[in-house]
């Protein structure tokens, strides 16, 4: 059975490019790259120039990328060196649909007196600016918005954001995982102080991540001991993997036009072929800017993990917004804060592309899911006035 | 992704059953579109109307609650309605080689449906479990309000289920599931049924040493009064303890606060309440 993977915002492929540039760094070039001798010099140099591929992505320079364990390690230490650094605020504002490395953090620090205000969406799940200026205040130490958003792809105003929070005084984050390497970011003309990337996301390998720290952003490090990263992250650089981010971040800038070409026109025939195939559908986020790769489609009256176990037999591989998938027991916080009603919520299902996709992927897509709709709306006892249609 | 046994999978893939049967003699209608699971179960007697000759099911729901549902029609064909109410939620999950347990109330689900179904053949009042959907009177009192979930029947799932925490009556039911509040009433419920007595609140101790005493202070001051001050954006310092006099000066937006007397009284409520009856709390300039 041929593999139809369009589950690229959980993770990618390693690009095999991607994969050969770090190779030698395993058995052969494993020198320390803090080493005074020319063994692990040699490492230092392609670890120098991993930061400059990356920077070159970010618009930003090359001593403002720290390298990290993933994404979720560079959002935790984005808001606790905030915090750190405004040991008087005790105030933080990020939305109800970040990504659970922000929310998990923000919720427990809650518990230990900060005060947390989630910024609320619309139906689009798109921010409200003015909330945010009304709420931001001397006590915020931090904001923390995702630039998009991994379930719906919806891309907040980040810079109009960043630019408020700002003139308030407070440092302003963002959780960039899911855009970085497909829509242009440039640091270099940005109000952003901190951003966060992860590389399984742009088809480099698991455990590696960024935080791009602003030029003069006050900052604590969150793991301390070694001088590693310019004191930013103590800890041996996990070398072979830094270098994949670099290659990998090189060839994201090279495809970015193809992500914004190629990619958004599958993605959109596979959303106007379904929505035409498949009655009482609707895309959520679809009323505003989203990712090119990106589609999260809720259909009526059917259980999401019912839908991928089917599309699963057909060698289809997506994710869903249900609760039955990831074993608690409501559906997608994002959906929920957007308000999609619970007949769509549990029969999300999300389908994310990658410079890999083809047409054929999409194809077998769209011949393969309306029959399982109709097979599953046929089984469930709600919704049977449109079973005919 | 869950690892559902072969026969799981061959029920979700080829469910038995499946539809409904125009003239049943009995219905039973549990879940609801809100709760993401809801089965709707026909069956057919034979024409002593002894027998059970045929049941068919209406789900929505996840892979597992499919199999239950083919599973469980299946395993009343040719029983008395007496038989078929002798049907454990354990058999359902038994006859499909184990569900996961974060899976087991789709089991659940389905030995409801069935109970519904024959009380309301019976024209006797149906069995309390809430799952509004099926608009019957529910007796007991209402425990999770997320999944309209009664005493009465996760009582009934816990004793059945020998189930021993709070995450698996969880599992089971979906109690507890969404907003968490009615966790410590499970609890409550556990201990209840299985014999537990419930935990005597710990005891101060009768007679505190002052070092003990002035630990408990610093301790209780930490983590039960600046945290809450904190949400307010104010806070505190402690300044000195003498005997049961404990001194603090206020700071942030506590310190000149007009209110600062009342938040004096609530520390030393506090205090008193965790630590000493005999504690006074007085406000300084620190």
């Amino acid at each position: 059975m041929r593999e139809i993977y369009l589950d690229n915002n959980a993770t990618t492929k390693v690009d095999e490019r991607v994969f050969e540039e770090m190779r030698p760094y395993f058995c052969e070039l494993y020198g320390n790259p803090s080493s005074m001798h020319f063994f692990g010099g040699q490492v230092q140099k392609k670890v120098d120039e991993a930061r400059a591929r990356v920077a070159s992505l970010l618009g930003a320079l090359p001593d403002e990328i720290v390298f990290t364990a993933c994404g979720t390690e560079s959002d935790n230490a984005a808001i606790r060196s905030a915090l750190e650094v405004f040991p008087e605020k005790r105030h933080i504002i990020t939305s109800r649909v970040e990504h659970p490395a922000v929310l998990t953090q923000c919720r427990n620090l809650s518990k230990r007196g900060y005060r947390v205000t989630e910024l609320n969406v619309d139906g689009n799940g798109q921010l409200d600016l003015a909330e945010l200026e009304k709420l931001v205040d001397e006590d915020t130490a931090i904001v923390s918005l995702m630039y998009a958003n991994n379930e719906t792809g919806v891309i907040f105003p980040i810079e109009e954001a960043a630019k408020i929070v700002k003139k308030k005084g407070a440092l302003f984050h963002t959780d960039a995982v899911q855009a970085v390497g497909k829509i242009p970011l440039n640091m270099a003309d940005s109000a952003i102080d901190m951003l966060s990337l992860s590389g399984h996301k742009l088809h480099a390998p698991k455990g590696v991540g960024v935080l791009y720290v602003r030029r003069g952003t006050p900052f604590r490090p969150m793991l301390v001991g070694g001088h590693q990263e310019r004191g930013r992250r103590a800890g041996t650089e996990n070398t072979a993997s830094i270098i994949a981010m670099g290659k990998a971040c090189q060839l994201a800038e090279q495809y970015m036009a193809d992500e914004a070409g190629r990619v958004r026109e599958m993605r959109d025939r596979l959303e106007r072929e379904l929505t035409a195939l498949i009655p009482n559908t609707r895309i959520n986020g679809g009323g505003t800017e989203r990712l090119p790769n990106t589609l999260s489609i809720a259909m009526e009256f059917v259980e999401g993990e019912g839908i991928l176990l089917l599309l699963s037999e057909k060698g289809i591989c997506a994710s869903s917004g249900s609760a039955c998938t990831s074993g608690s027991l409501e559906p997608s916080h994002v959906l929920r804060a957007m308000g999609v009603p619970f007949t769509c919520a549990h029969g999300s299902i999300r389908f994310s592309l990658s410079r890999f996709t083809t047409d054929d992927d999409i194809n077998a897509v769209i011949e393969a899911l309306p029959p399982i709709i109709s097979r599953l709306r046929a089984m469930s006892p709600f919704g049977r006035e449109f079973l005919n249609k | 992704m869950w690892d559902y046994t072969d026969k799981v999978k061959e029920h979700f893939l080829n469910p038995r059953n499946v539809g409904e049967i125009t003239d049943a003699d009995a219905v039973g209608e549990v879940g609801s579109l809100a709760c993401g699971d809801a089965l709707k179960l026909f069956i057919k007697l034979d024409e002593n109307k002894e027998r059970i000759v045929d049941a068919k099911f209406q789900t929505f729901g996840c892979g597992s609650a499919i199999a239950s549902s083919s599973a469980l029609t299946e395993m009343v064909k040719g029983k008395t309605l007496d038989e078929a109410l002798e049907i454990t939620n354990q058999q359902i999950a038994d006859f499909l080689g184990g569900l996961p347990e974060e899976k087991m109330h789709c089991s659940v689900m389905g030995q409801e449906a069935l109970e519904v179904a024959i009380a309301k053949y019976r024209g006797v009042e149906a069995p309390a479990h809430g799952h509004g959907h099926d608009h019957v009177e529910t007796e007991g009192e209402l425990v999770c309000k997320c999944f309209g979930l009664t005493d009465v029947f996760l009582k009934k799932v816990i004793a059945s289920n020998k189930l021993t925490t709070a995450e698996q009556v969880t599992h089971f039911t979906k109690a507890g599931g969404a907003c968490g509040g009615c966790i410590p009433k499970i609890k409550e419920l556990i201990a209840e049924v299985m014999g537990e007595e419930k935990k005597a609140a710990a005891e101060k101790p009768t007679k505190l040493t002052n070092l003990r005493k002035m630990q408990l202070i610093q301790e209780t001051l930490e983590n039960e009064v600046r945290p809450q001050l904190w949400a307010d954006g104010g806070d505190l310092e402690l300044i000195d303890i003498d005997g049961s006099n404990v001194q603090v000066a206020f700071r942030k937006a506590c310190a000149g606060c007009a209110s600062s007397g009342y938040t004096a009284k609530f520390v030393e409520q506090k205090l008193r309440e965790l630590v000493s009856p005999d504690i006074t709390v007085q406000e300084v300039q620190g």
